[in-house]
């Protein structure tokens, strides 16, 4: 199993470097975009294991890009490693301080508590003037570790440092789902007072998963706002976090590269509508997501494990 | 003193109009548990339908006789109900009752997102203005401030539209019914209750009330596209904060919502966009299922 898990992470990470090569510029940002993304929305993947649903994880997002861009403009450090270790440093302790208030609630208002926790820095961060206000910050383009490319070299650098951190994160979470905490996750989802009697804290497993999405979060916010080089309080408003519980939804919470995959479909449709329907893409996007929603409604996920089950 | 009263007052006016939002959103949630983001589109369909009723009243002649512009007002909200509310509640919704929370509040923001491009096509991305019905009900004076008469005539709307609600769920045999399906829709049935239709009635109910608070503003403000999107966020605040499902819950909500929102203006400028959530999170934290929610026996 565990060689197994190695081996398909080393197969997704050689397979998606190839990428830095083949794809041309656009693709690469927008690939490396949805990737970013697509972290934030495996924190959310892991919350939904346990039937909890974070409608503000666009809090950490915001997070981690404010942090980063921040350092980055005051202290003078561009590297890019340290950038996403300090952004990640924050978010995790935002979210050890509100994990263990948020797991005590659930269904709507979790999802209403997360959500209000990122309005509130929204409302802060449009009226705080001294760094941007709504019109945000801009941030350089990263190093890393000395190394300071530009042009293409730099889109591929950033394209394959995101697809290695999501391969890396991606195998994490995998081992993280199957260990015994993951699995008393899947057993709250479906009935949390058993899990209880059976001696199990569930506001302890809940805190755990809160605390990981948030980590998550703030690494996805980082590599996003270094690849626009800008950030703007918009990262913290509610439509940035629904459209991240949307790729979590069309993902289902069956499957990793599901999360993946599905931020890179969602980031494809918006891109093409964009193009294609300039002025109706928004109309264009929720047809998809209806469209998703109806077919399948376990996400893209419950594809594989239909074609797994029919295998065996 | 003169400024808590104009605190009190800017708060009241707001929570008028919050208010009548608020309570269809919770009416739709308690009756057919989903939480209706689409619930902000109603409200800018309802704002843009009244500012071209209205527009088509005057252009018509309507200077004769201003005060029947208020008319218009109110037949565009009933013209949104009446299309939108089948269409989105027999056309979609319907599919999904009894599904997850979650998966539904993304069904309705889907809607939302389709709705926004819509009314583009419809209405263009040019702002109307509609001030006649504004200004028609002239000024009023309380102390040393001088108030729009208009934003008074609001509160009076939210306080009749309270009671209505009120009235019809608790007094009538259509409340009964409705208060017997959300109670237990399936017993309901069983008893000859056509479920289906007080789903309907309830969904139908709830547009109306969503377009009524925007064809009410529609004359405070211009009329542009991206209305719903803060609208919604902040009627969910109010009845979260409230209690979902509870009209009491909205009503409290609501002025506590518009109070703080007037003071924060008024003495924390830099609060402003903000303070709603934070009050929504300070009341979760007490009551974590709102004000007013009835407490539920945890299922083994």
């Amino acid at each position: 199993m565990q060689s197994n898990l190695i081996i398909s992470a080393i197969v997704a990470l050689v397979a998606l470097a190839a990428g830095a090569v083949i794809l041309p510029d656009w693709a690469m940002f927008l690939f490396a975009m949805a990737l970013a993304k697509g972290l934030v929305c495996l924190g959310i993947v892991g919350m939904m294991r346990g039937g909890v649903v974070s409608f503000g994880q666009g809090l950490y997002y915001c997070l981690g890009a404010y942090t980063a861009t921040l350092v980055a403009n005051n202290f003078g450090i561009s590297d890019i490693f340290l950038l996403t270790f300090l952004s990640a440093l924050v978010c995790l302790l935002v979210g050890i301080a509100f994990g263990p208030l948020l797991s005590n609630y659930r269904g709507i208002f979790f999802a209403m508590l997360s959500l209000a926790l990122s309005m509130v820095l929204y409302g802060s961060l449009s009226k705080m003037s001294f760094i941007g206000g709504t019109d945000g910050l801009n941030i350089a383009a990263p190093t890393f570790l000395g190394w300071a490319p530009e042009g293409r070299p730099l889109q591929a650098a950033l394209y394959i440092y995101v697809v290695t951190i999501s391969v890396i994160a991606g195998t994490l979470m995998r081992i993280y789902f199957d260990s015994e905490r993951g699995l008393l996750t899947l057993a709250t989802r479906d009935n949390e007072l058993r899990v209880e009697y059976l001696g199990a804290s569930v506001r302890n497993i809940m805190t755990y998963n809160y605390v990981f999405g948030a980590v998550l979060g703030g690494i996805g916010g980082t590599i996003a706002a270094l690849a626009l080089g800008h950030v703007d309080p918009e990262f913290a408003f509610w439509t940035t976090s629904g459209e991240f519980v949307f790729v979590a939804i069309l993902a289902g919470y069956l499957s990793v590269p599901a999360v993946f995959v599905s931020a890179i479909i969602l980031e494809l449709v918006r891109s093409f509508s964009n193009l294609y329907f300039p002025n109706t893409w928004q109309l264009a996007l929720g047809i998809f997501l209806l469209a998703v929603i109806i077919a399948l409604p376990n996400g893209l996920g419950s594809l594989v494990r239909r074609w797994k089950g029919n295998k065996a | 003193m003169d400024l808590a009263a104009t605190i009190l007052v800017d708060g009241l006016i707001y929570a008028g109009w919050l208010f009548i939002v608020s309570v269809g959103l919770t009416l739709v949630f308690g009756v057919l548990n989903i939480l209706n983001i689409a619930h902000g589109s109603l409200y800018a369909i309802g704002a843009y339908a009244s500012a071209s009723l209205v527009g088509a009243y005057f252009a018509s002649g309507g200077d004769a006789f201003p005060y029947g512009s208020y008319a218009a007002l109110i037949l565009a909200a009933v013209l949104v109900a009446l299309v939108l509310g089948p269409l989105l509640e027999r056309g979609l919704l319907r599919f999904f009752y009894g599904r997850d929370e979650v998966l539904n509040v993304l069904v309705t923001y889907a809607v939302f997102l389709i709705l926004e491009d819509v009314m583009k096509l419809i209405w263009g991305v040019n702002p109307y203005f509609v001030y006649e019905p504004y200004t028609l009900l002239g000024d009023v004076e309380i102390g040393p401030l001088f108030y729009v008469g208009y934003d008074f005539a609001v509160i009076a709307a939210a306080i009749i539209v309270g009671l209505v609600v009120w009235l019809t769920l608790n007094h009538t045999q259509i409340g009964k019914v409705v208060l017997a399906v959300i109670h237990d829709s399936e017993m309901s049935q069983t008893m000859g209750v056509n479920v289906q239709r007080v789903y309907l009635g309830a969904f139908m109910a709830g547009a109306f009330l969503a377009a009524l608070g925007g064809a009410l503003t529609a004359p405070m403000i211009s009329v542009t596209p991206g209305l719903g999107v803060n609208v919604i966020i902040v009627a969910f605040a109010v009845v979260i904060i409230g209690g979902l499902g509870s009209i009491p819950g909205a009503a409290i909500g609501a002025l506590m919502v518009g109070i703080s929102r007037a003071a924060s203006v008024h003495l924390l400028p830099e609060a402003e966009l903000f303070i709603i959530y934070f009050v929504m999170a300070i009341v979760l934290l007490f009551r974590p299922e709102g004000l007013f929610a009835k407490t539920q026996a945890r299922k083994i």
